[in-house]
């Protein structure tokens, strides 16, 4: 993995709280805590986590949808808090856009499919006559797989497939040149025999138009079919990232470690361990200093509850957040010493 | 495996949905039985009929489906004959159903114990006393703190919810538990957690269990034996690591090559091409075959039979000989 001066969009410090209950509620939600990532040209970055992790957020606050409590997105090196003008918004939005989770409810029935797409086209390139928007909205079909082109513009929701539906959210997110799309769960929803289809439609778009993508998963699997990079949370903040091969086979965090553990694989010999770890989710809510795992750790010492661990260079382009973690590499870091998942 | 006398027994059983386009029959003639103490797992995509044949077994289709032919053996009396106060009396007592949906099936404004209560009650009359050591019981047997008996489901984590369902459908310790995709709403540590629960339960307690997904490698550890279904039909059943080591039917090896791994080498995978049929529009022949890698003349006009291999049945004409 080439190491680039300056990544393609890279948060810093990405934070996001939600109040909940009312105004003068003390109860801070954390959903995101501090999260520095980046995402090179052309490269596939997966974020996987369980549900309540803030996955999501963190691809919410790149699209702009929320806004981060503190900390900054850097889009080409430059803030998207100094983007004011609505030229560049749009701009952006054009560049970054998001495909969703859910192919069913993302289209809305009484439209055609090609509507969203020959929208984009009209509101981000209004050169375009309708012949002409037609015509690319027709290849744009036509290179996410729904072919012939022509005959899909034409079709309603409820005439695709739920995997040709969410190609659909690709021609979408491809009608205004993207460099960067957000996949939240794209496949999550479709069938087994239908899914791997769109994994590869993501992997053939990074390599023919060179979009980088940011997949959003709970399926280590997926993430490590598509992926360059990995990237697991656990309770807003970032637990472990790195080369996806390198993670997979040198798990450093003890959360990435029982994740692990807990993929299905039927191609792993069979053994089932004696008792089972009664998994709960973490609690964000005024989560205070200290590691967030340390409840469900098995190897917590008392620092785990005194200080938040940050994230250390443990092996090559592998940083993982954990005060008992071992380092690999040769000239050992001071724990201090935080280092970006990017490098 | 286990020789005994099956605890469900089905053959040739078929349902229909009655709508304006006509008969659409979601399950089409499936047999299959479950010895005592058996796990049968069933896989197949969103549409192929398993949660409508689970729902079938259990006698709890409502209109427009309606079953349409075949029978259901279950301690050997016919459930597809039964009247519905027959069948109250058996159901929950005999044989138990754990939902997909735990936020959905239970109570909101009911709290876990009493909804335990319910089900316990409308069996048997017992004392306070003996209800509340019955309830402390089955929620202690599935890892859940018994204050939660005080609690309303959304005070529960997911995972807590589901195993609460399991609670009650073990209550009175039935001799088979139906279970439609119980796990498919956790994460994957959740996920595991629940399904060695399930296992080590059904050792202790010893019930047959008929488990529904959509996710063939999560029962790949966990089933005795298992069935796959394509468009209403079983297209192949047998061991499960028999089905995992050497899946006979062109749709479960592209099921096989559909899901990638976190082990071994790093290959591409090309899924099944095409999607699953719409029910109204079956394909002639076999059903499969418009998808199908290796198919053959006569699978566009003749459906293929079950043909024994190794063990294994499997609905596919490679295998006549």
């Amino acid at each position: 993995m080439k190491t680039e001066p300056r990544p393609l969009l890279e948060t810093v410090s990405l934070t996001r709280h939600f109040r909940l209950g009312g105004v003068f509620s003390k109860r801070i939600l954390h959903a995101v805590d501090d999260v520095d990532l980046a995402i090179g040209a052309a490269e596939i970055v997966a974020l996987v986590g369980e549900s309540g992790s803030g996955k999501s957020t963190i691809a919410r606050l790149i699209a702009r949808v929320y806004r981060p409590t503190r900390g900054e997105i850097r889009y080409h090196g430059r803030p998207l808090s100094a983007m004011r003008s609505r030229a560049e918004q749009l701009e952006y939005r054009g560049h970054v856009p998001m495909v969703f989770q859910d192919p069913y409810g993302s289209l809305s029935p009484v439209y055609r499919v090609s509507h969203g797409v020959l929208r984009a086209l009209k509101l981000h390139r209004p050169a375009l006559a309708k012949s002409a928007r037609e015509q690319v909205a027709a290849e744009l079909f036509e290179s996410v797989g729904l072919s012939p082109g022509r005959e899909f513009l034409v079709k309603y929701p409820y005439e695709l497939s739920g995997g040709q539906r969410q190609r659909v959210g690709f021609a979408q997110a491809l009608a205004c040149s993207p460099e960067l799309i957000l996949a939240d769960e794209p496949v999550s929803m479709l069938d087994v025999s239908v899914r791997i289809g769109v994994l590869n439609l993501m992997a053939t778009l990074r390599r023919e138009l060179r979009i980088s993508f940011l997949y959003i998963t709970h399926d280590i699997a997926s993430a490590r079919y598509v992926a360059d990079r990995l990237i697991v949370m656990y309770a807003g903040q970032i637990a472990e990232s790195g080369p996806v091969e390198d993670v997979l086979a040198h798990p450093k965090h003890p959360y990435t470690q029982l994740l692990l553990s807990a993929v299905p694989d039927p191609r792993a010999p069979i053994s089932l361990p004696a008792s089972s770890e009664v998994a709960e989710p973490p609690r964000v809510v005024s989560p205070g200093e200290g590691c967030r795992f340390r409840a469900r750790c098995p190897f917590a010492i008392d620092e785990c509850s005194v200080s938040t661990p940050h994230l250390r260079l443990l092996r090559p382009a592998h940083t993982a957040a954990c005060h008992v973690a071992a380092s690999d590499v040769a000239d050992l870091m001071p724990d201090t010493e935080r280092a970006a998942s990017s490098r | 495996m286990i020789a005994a006398a099956p605890v469900l027994e089905v053959k040739e059983l078929s349902v229909e949905y009655q709508t304006d386009a006509g008969a659409v029959r979601a399950v089409d003639r499936v047999s299959l039985d479950v010895a005592k103490g058996e796990f049968l797992g069933i896989v197949g995509e969103s549409g192929c009929g398993k949660s409508t044949l689970l729902f079938a077994i259990a006698r709890l289709l409502t209109p427009p489906a309606e079953i349409a032919g075949g029978s259901v053996h279950f301690g050997g009396r016919d459930m597809v004959a039964m009247t519905e106060p027959e069948l109250r009396h058996i159901r929950w007592r005999d044989y138990s159903v754990v939902m997909q949906s735990a936020m959905n099936a239970l109570n909101p404004v009911m709290t876990i114990g009493a909804q335990l209560r319910d089900a316990i009650e409308a069996h048997e009359r017992q004392s306070a006393q003996s209800l509340r050591e019955r309830s402390e019981q089955v929620m202690r047997l599935v890892g859940i703190d018994p204050v939660h008996l005080g609690s309303y489901p959304h005070q529960l984590s997911g995972g807590m919810r589901q195993r609460a369902m399991i609670a009650m459908a073990l209550v009175f310790t039935p001799d088979l538990v139906i279970m439609d995709e119980p796990t498919s709403a956790l994460d994957v540590v959740a996920q595991r957690s629940l399904m060695l629960q399930i296992k080590d339960l059904q050792r202790r307690i010893g019930f047959a269990a008929v488990f529904v997904t959509h996710d063939m490698s999560l029962v790949s550890h966990f089933s005795d034996r298992l069935a796959v279904m394509y468009a209403g039909q079983i297209v192949e059943i047998g061991d499960t690591r028999a089905v995992f080591a050497d899946p006979k039917h062109p749709y479960t090896k592209g099921l096989m090559h559909s899901f990638p791994s976190i082990s071994g080498p790093k290959e591409r995978l090309v899924g099944i091409a095409g999607s699953p049929p719409d029910l109204l529009h079956l394909p002639s022949g076999c059903r499969f075959h418009p998808r199908c890698p290796s198919v053959m003349p006569r699978c566009r006009t003749e459906e293929p039979p079950f043909y024994q291999q190794d063990g294994d049945l499997v609905r596919c004409h490679l295998y006549d000989r």
